[in-house]
């Protein structure tokens, strides 16, 4: 049985059908969820995280219903990066990372020298270490992306949920993050949105969605998943395999 | 934590500290002829300082204890810092309530002799004002069915605070004996503290001050979103719940005992972030301070500065409160 899979779900948002009879079940490693934009790959990601609940059908987190889960026992086992990471407040780099132990923690346990090690690993493995004590809203919209990133890290979760993830980043930082949730997906399961279809294949599987529905899902070389991925963009890209790896290049011709 | 923030840390609340103290033994030397050192040791004391000066001086203190936690706490709660103690309905039930009260002793006056009704009047109004915050703030978590929503609990609290508001206007046009104390509730006063109100006001702070200090994650965690705080495993409605209700309670205190005082709650936040920037946790604690300190500064000066007259303290704090916030516009504009 999957750890997180969810079947038939349907969501409206503000009366607008956005999620129509999707079904998933995540496979270990890493799954990046691509699709054009509003096919309501963010919103299968708040579904699958618990945010958002379903009008119709059920997600389980391992076999038992999402909704089911005391709060705290859930976060442990789901982290989750949202689109747009706010920054409100003064706190730091650090303070950010911490927060991603509450749910170990709670809200009355301090933190341990076990949880430091953690929030020093994290923001080792992103990059921010360096400026750890300036404040979040002082950074650059990479840089915040790369603290937020080691927050979502911090939790240890079994299952990762990151919505856009490379948003902001530079090309070595994106680089740097897909080499990072290749060595994560040994261990978790790594779901991401992404909008650059070339890191997309860097994945173990795609999820590629269309209009509120999964049109084809399967491993990153599988031909009939670059077909549906050339097509949901209306052919505007083309699949092609460079060495070893398969990458996109916008299609020019008429 | 980094050096220097925590220098800045340190720093701040020893300059608090000791601004505290300094202000402290001038509130116990200030009186209606103004400074006067010799009197905390001459032969009328035990009387003027003992009874008045000393519980008038802890009690200011303590009254912007409670509206300076009140302010960091609205503040991170609405994720705004615009937000001040007074947004959830509790100075217009607290008004509401008073001038109900000082209509009702009016009517009484024709009945009971002056001593009584003045008596009477006293007690009433302090827990009718306490009363009367803590119903305003509840009839805006009725109105906003509970805590789980910040903006319905936002338009909640404007829509008791204008009809409230109403309610008392309507008192006072049917019972006009009633708006000179209504006005001088709404100014806001430190003179009437006693022992009485120290004991209230500091038992408030013991209880209210820890609860907040403790929630301060949540309200650090809230600062990523709400999705983010609620994938972290945090139970927001119940957070939200405790923490209206420390607010309420912080700021039902305040009010019952000293009137509307303004900007307190406001500027004190502000101020610790502008001096040394820092997670909730240390914010709440030192805007406690920092309302303490400003409102003590703010009582000494009312006291002095047109001695032997006596400047109402929430004229002050308005003033000097919204000069700050123009300044800090001003600078804002021009980076």
């Amino acid at each position: 049985m999957s750890a997180l899979m969810c079947e038939g779900v349907r969501v409206s948002l503000g009366g607008m059908p956005v999620l129509n009879d999707v079904s998933l079940a995540l496979q270990p490693g890493w799954t990046a969820i691509v699709g054009p934009n509003g096919v309501g790959k963010s919103t299968l990601l708040r579904v699958l995280a618990g945010l958002l609940p379903p009008a119709a059908g059920t997600v389980t987190l391992q076999g038992r219903p999402i909704a089911g889960w005391p709060a705290r026992e859930r976060a442990q086992r789901l982290a989750w990066l949202a689109q747009q990471g706010e920054a409100r407040g003064e706190l730091t780099v650090r303070d950010v990372v911490h927060l991603g132990r509450l749910p170990h923690l709670g809200l009355f346990t301090p933190p341990g020298p076990d949880d430091e090690a953690i929030v020093d690993a994290a923001m080792a493995a992103t990059e921010c270490s360096a400026w750890q004590h300036r404040q979040l809203h002082g950074l650059s919209g990479g840089e915040r992306q790369r603290a937020l990133i080691a927050r979502a890290l911090a939790v240890q979760a079994a299952v990762l949920l990151l919505d856009e993830p490379t948003t902001h980043l530079d090309p070595p930082h994106q680089v740097a993050l897909v080499r990072l949730f290749q060595r994560l997906a040994r261990t978790q399961r790594v779901v991401s949105v992404l909008h650059d279809l070339s890191l997309a294949l860097q994945a173990d599987r795609l999820v590629v969605m269309q209009h509120g529905r999964i049109a084809a899902e399967g491993a990153h070389d599988d031909p009939l998943v670059h077909a549906a991925l050339e097509s949901v963009f209306d052919h505007a890209l083309r699949v092609q395999r460079v060495g070893a790896r398969f990458l996109t290049l916008p299609n020019l011709d008429d | 934590m980094n050096g220097l923030a925590l220098r800045l840390r340190r720093r701040l609340v020893v300059a608090m500290l000791v601004l505290t103290a300094l202000l402290l033994v001038a509130g116990l030397a200030a009186g209606s002829e103004g400074w006067s050192l010799p009197s905390l040791w001459g032969p009328d004391a035990a009387l003027i300082v003992g009874q008045i000066r000393a519980p008038r001086t802890l009690g200011a203190w303590l009254v912007g204890v409670l509206l300076g936690l009140a302010g960091a706490v609205a503040q991170g709660l609405f994720r705004n810092p615009l937000a001040d103690p007074y947004l959830l309905g509790a100075a217009s039930g607290a008004t509401l309530a008073v001038v109900l009260g000082l209509a009702a002793q009016a009517l009484a006056g024709h009945y009971i002799s002056l001593g009584t009704a003045d008596l009477l009047s006293r007690a009433g109004l302090v827990l009718g004002a306490f009363v009367g915050a803590l119903g305003g703030v509840l009839l805006t978590l009725l109105l906003s069915r509970g805590a789980q929503h910040t903006t319905r609990l936002l338009l909640a609290g404007v829509v008791v605070g204008v009809v409230l508001g109403a309610a008392s206007d309507l008192v006072t046009t049917v019972a006009p004996d009633a708006l000179r104390g209504k006005q001088w509730f709404m100014l806001g006063s430190t003179s009437f503290l006693g022992w009485d109100s120290v004991l209230l006001l500091g038992a408030g702070a013991l209880v209210c001050v820890p609860l907040a200090w403790r929630l301060a994650r949540a309200l650090d965690a809230l600062t990523l979103g709400i999705d983010s705080a609620l994938s972290l495993g945090l139970d927001l409605s119940k957070l939200r719940l405790v923490l209206v209700v420390v607010l309420a309670l912080a700021t039902g205190l305040a009010v019952a005992q000293s009137g509307l005082i303004a900007f307190v709650g406001l500027v004190a936040p502000h101020l610790v972030r502008r001096f040394a920037p820092s997670a909730q946790g240390y914010l709440l604690v030192v805007s406690a301070l920092m309302g303490g300190t400003l409102l003590l500064a703010a009582d000494v000066l009312a006291r002095l500065l047109i001695a032997p007259q006596e400047l109402p303290v929430g004229v002050l704090t308005a003033l000097l409160g919204g000069g700050y916030l123009l300044w800090l516009l001003h600078r804002r504009g021009i980076e």
